[in-house]
């Protein structure tokens, strides 16, 4: 069975500095993977190269046996990979869900024209969409500030914003960057139980990034080990806990 | 359901009052109370709003700068001028080709200034069309079929109140549904967050040559009124100040603000008719109004909020009844 | 023999848009913005150095010295006011404000000066120099020299001096320089203060060419060094200098052979080909903003 993503020997440099370094991972659909490490490991950069912001300097990267490399961000998203960023970004003079609306984009079908005419076609997607956003909303406990500008959200709820517009461009996998960040633990609780849910919803696979350690070994299946750009262990939470290299550079130093 | 359901008295409302204004300025001339000087004012207003709100397609909605509005005006208004000029079809529809003809002009052109600009991230497309706006008017002073610097003549009186004031509504609305669709959201997105919108799935590079694209076809249109309307054209009339003259109009009204631009368009055409002992201050004070408008309220004075007759109508029912 | 002259030509025009890209550069460099208003500073210059000759009857290198001090404060003035408080907004919100800036100091000269254009006095004269049969007049000489001595100083301002490596500190990453205990206010200040000390020297030196001074000068000599800027790879020091005078040759070769009026539509359509061709300019990298 093919993986649904594969990459490999996947690396970048800033002048000097290998950000990502022969960087490998599988992920195969409906898994929920962890990828751990120190500030400043590349996590961040890894999802940049996954999602064509950033081109990589050697590697590949096979979705369903595609090849991303070389392929624009919004190309990346309509072949099914979907993200959050560390810091957020947002819509933000844009209403909530006007947010989720807009990655409905490669969905919605009708033309420049047919809105101009008000064709019915217009009419039947704007409401069809509009119903589908709300219904991602309601996922979030968001339906409430729908119509609100999404930058009057709380920062929590900003965070769930993103989620639910990457959601909205229905991907196969959902790349998630810190995504309880700033969160308080019972928000970070909570949203940990929506994202398994989401996962089991949409049947999707999920890359989590995450600091909280305890957190990601409670919820993934899998984990992977960033340090300096290089994986240096993965496999399931117990072997990561067990494993000498981790525990030398990781867990150690956080206990 | 409910979309269409909430929208609709709001179209009703401004319909209503679009044809309301429409024969209230007609029977004003009619009764002599607008003299030809004040008819004139009012067609350089539609022309003026015409302008406005297609450039606030570009820098409002998009939010890319553009200093070449006034380049693109003068491509329609010297193409739609050569089309009248040359062509023998009836009278009844030569104009409607003409001005047609000189908007696609302008949007053939605006593809051309647009695809090198709009592929890149920044802030290309100011400088593009600042030397875009200058090479057009060299070029002008230099073609013999234009006139070169003697200006262009012989063109037929076409634009009326009536034909300048229901462009200008056909204008505003090709432009407002664009915008109140997924197209306008695609747009506005890209103001917002370029980088989130490729990663929300839109196509910015097209997006981005699809509004600059629209806003310069009206701009063509605009001029072409402009031609059949002043006779003789010359380079001078499209030089960079009309085009900061657009400019201060959308910042003034409101980026992203459809009837803000209206509304400054409005006011900064009939201002400088009546301060005529400052009009040699004028773009001094444009200057001042580009720098404080952007520090003290960079987002215009409506921002990007709409002006609602509706919810006026609502807000006098209420204090009226209630 | 033409041709050569078209070529050193070209390098003395070459050397003014240099001096002024520099401007453009610097700060794009490190605030990322087009600062519209450069060119109008040169055009201040100018009309100082002018003043200074006309009026208080000064050497012409005291004449220089007076508007480099006065465009550098003035450039200093402009950020602060205009610039400063707009640094965390969108990036077209201080676009518009450099055209604001741009537009005031044009119609504050005209009021002041008038739009009438002034006669520049002669103030380099003396025999031209012989190189082989081509005769090199000496304000040729004094332009080119002057700007390469100047650049070689900047060059080695920015690389070996604490000002000049946190100048590049910033432009890198403005935030993890604050980290590192330098003072952007102050970083940026000097940034504007040099860029428009350059152009003012840029300024005087145009107008030993062209001896005619008046408000509408800088508008296209900035556009043009503007674009060298971009041909050369905007941010990059070096860049502005080879692509000014790839421009300065461009255009001297244009306005010998094919036309003088089309001289300005052939720097455009270069601007464009370099878009189309290689975005980054000639020295410059895709600078990928982090994310
Ligand atoms: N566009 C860029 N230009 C230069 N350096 C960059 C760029 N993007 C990332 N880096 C550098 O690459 C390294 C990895 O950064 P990255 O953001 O991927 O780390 P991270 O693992 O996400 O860290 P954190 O936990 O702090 O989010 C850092 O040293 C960072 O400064
Ligand atoms: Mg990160």
């Amino acid at each position: 069975m093919t993986k649904l993503l594969d990459v490999k020997n996947l690396s970048v440099s800033f002048g000097g500095l290998k950000a990502v370094n022969q960087f490998e991972i599988q992920i195969g659909s409906q898994e929920l993977v962890g990828l751990i490490g120190p500030n400043g490991a590349g996590k961040t950069t890894v999802f940049n190269l996954l999602t064509g912001v950033y081109t990589p300097t050697e590697g590949s990267i096979l979705l369903d046996g595609n090849s991303l490399i070389g392929k624009g961000s919004n190309k990346i998203v309509n072949m099914g990979v979907a993200r959050t960023f560390q810091n957020i970004r947002l819509f933000k003079n844009l209403s909530v869900i006007d947010n989720v609306k807009i990655a409905f984009q490669s969905q919605m079908k009708y033309s420049a024209l047919a809105a101009v005419l008000r064709l019915p076609s217009y009419w039947k997607e704007e409401k069809l969409f509009e119903e589908k956003a709300l219904d991602l909303l309601k996922i979030f406990k968001l339906e409430n500030f729908a119509y609100q500008k999404a930058c009057n959200l709380p920062y929590g709820e900003q965070r769930k914003l993103e989620i639910a517009r990457a959601l909205a461009t229905e991907p196969k996998l959902l790349l998630l960057d810190e995504p309880a960040a700033g969160m308080n633990p019972s928000e970070t609780n909570e949203l940990m139980e929506t994202i398994r849910l989401v996962k089991e919803k949409f049947e999707i696979a999920i890359l989590l990034i995450e600091h909280d350690m305890s957190l990601v070994m409670g919820i993934c299946e899998k984990v992977a080990v960033l340090e300096y750009g290089s994986i240096i262990a993965s496999g399931s939470p117990e072997q990561i806990q067990n494993d000498p290299r981790v525990i030398a550079s990781y867990l150690g130093e956080s206990d | 359901m409910n979309v269409l359901k909430k929208k609709i008295p709001s179209y009703i409302v401004n319909a209503i009052s679009v044809i309301a204004i429409y024969l209230i300025i007609s029977q004003l001339v009619w009764i002599g109370v607008i003299n030809n000087y004040y008819l004139g004012i009012i067609i350089v207003i539609g022309i003026n709003i015409i302008l406005s709100t297609s450039l606030n397609l570009t820098t409002g909605f998009l939010g890319q700068l553009t200093l070449g509005h006034a380049g693109f005006m003068s491509i329609g208004a010297y193409a739609s001028a050569l089309f009248s000029i040359n062509a023998n079809l009836p009278e009844s529809i030569e104009f409607y080709f003409a001005l047609l003809v000189g908007g696609i002009c302008a949007a053939i052109v605006g593809i051309l200034v647009g695809i090198p600009a709009l592929r890149l991230r920044g802030d290309y497309l100011a400088i593009i069309t600042l030397g875009f706006g200058e090479i057009i008017r060299v070029i002008i002073l230099n073609l013999d079929f234009t006139g070169g610097a003697k200006g262009l003549f012989g063109i037929p009186y076409a634009t009326n109140f009536t034909n300048v004031f229901f462009i200008m509504l056909l204008t505003i609305y090709i432009i407002w549904t664009v915008i109140d669709s997924r197209h306008g959201r695609a747009i506005k997105s890209i103001r917002e967050d370029e980088i989130a919108a490729e990663a929300a799935g839109v196509p910015t590079t097209y997006y981005k040559l699809f509004a600059f694209t629209l806003g310069s076809f009206f701009a063509g249109i605009a001029g072409g009124l402009y031609s059949h309307y002043i006779l003789i054209i010359d380079a001078a009339k499209f030089d960079f100040n009309r085009s900061i003259e657009i400019l201060v109009i959308v910042v003034l009204g409101g980026m992203g603000s459809l009837t803000g631009a209206i509304l400054a368009a409005v006011t900064l055409t009939i201002l400088p008719e009546y301060l005529r002992e400052f009009s040699e201050y004028r773009m001094l004070i444009y200057a001042v109004i580009l720098i404080f408008a952007m520090i003290f309220r960079p987002k215009g004075l409506l921002g990007t909020s709409e002006f609602s007759l509706l919810k006026v109508f609502q807000f006098i029912k209420r204090k009226v009844i209630g | 023999m033409d041709f050569v002259l078209q070529i050193i030509n070209g390098l003395h025009v070459g050397s003014i848009y240099a001096l002024i890209a520099l401007g453009y550069t610097m700060v794009y460099g490190i605030v990322k913005l087009i600062n519209f208003a450069h060119g109008d500073v040169i055009m201040i210059g100018s009309y100082v150095v002018l003043l200074s000759l006309t009026e208080l009857h000064v050497p012409f290198w005291i004449a220089i010295i007076v508007a480099v001090v006065f465009c550098a404060l003035l450039g200093m003035l402009i950020e602060r006011f205009a610039y400063k408080p707009l640094r965390n907004a969108s990036r077209i919100t201080p676009l518009i404000t450099a055209i604001g800036v741009s537009l005031l100091l044009q119609n504050i000269a005209m009021k002041v000066f008038s739009a009438n254009p002034k006669p520049f006095p002669n103030v380099i004269s003396g025999e031209p120099f012989q190189f082989g049969g081509v005769q090199v007049g000496q304000v040729t000489i004094y332009t080119i020299l002057i700007s390469v001595v100047l650049m070689v100083l900047l060059e080695l301002f920015v690389l070996k001096t604490k000002m000049g490596k946190a100048m590049r500190a910033v432009s890198e990453d403005a935030g993890a320089a604050t980290l590192m205990g330098i003072n952007i206010n102050t970083t940026i200040a000097i940034t504007f203060a040099i860029g428009s000390g350059l152009a003012a020297v840029g300024g005087a030196l145009y107008s030993t060419a062209y001896p005619i001074v008046d408000p509408y000068i800088g508008s296209m000599l900035g556009l043009k060094a503007f674009i060298a800027a971009v041909l050369g790879g905007i941010g990059k020091i070096q860049g502005a200098m080879l692509g000014a005078f790839i421009i300065g040759i461009t255009e001297c070769l244009t306005k010998g052979y094919v036309s003088s009026q089309l001289s300005e539509a052939v720097v455009f359509a270069i601007l464009i080909l370099v878009l189309l061709v290689k975005p980054a300019g000639i020295l410059g990298q895709n600078i990928r903003e982090k994310v």
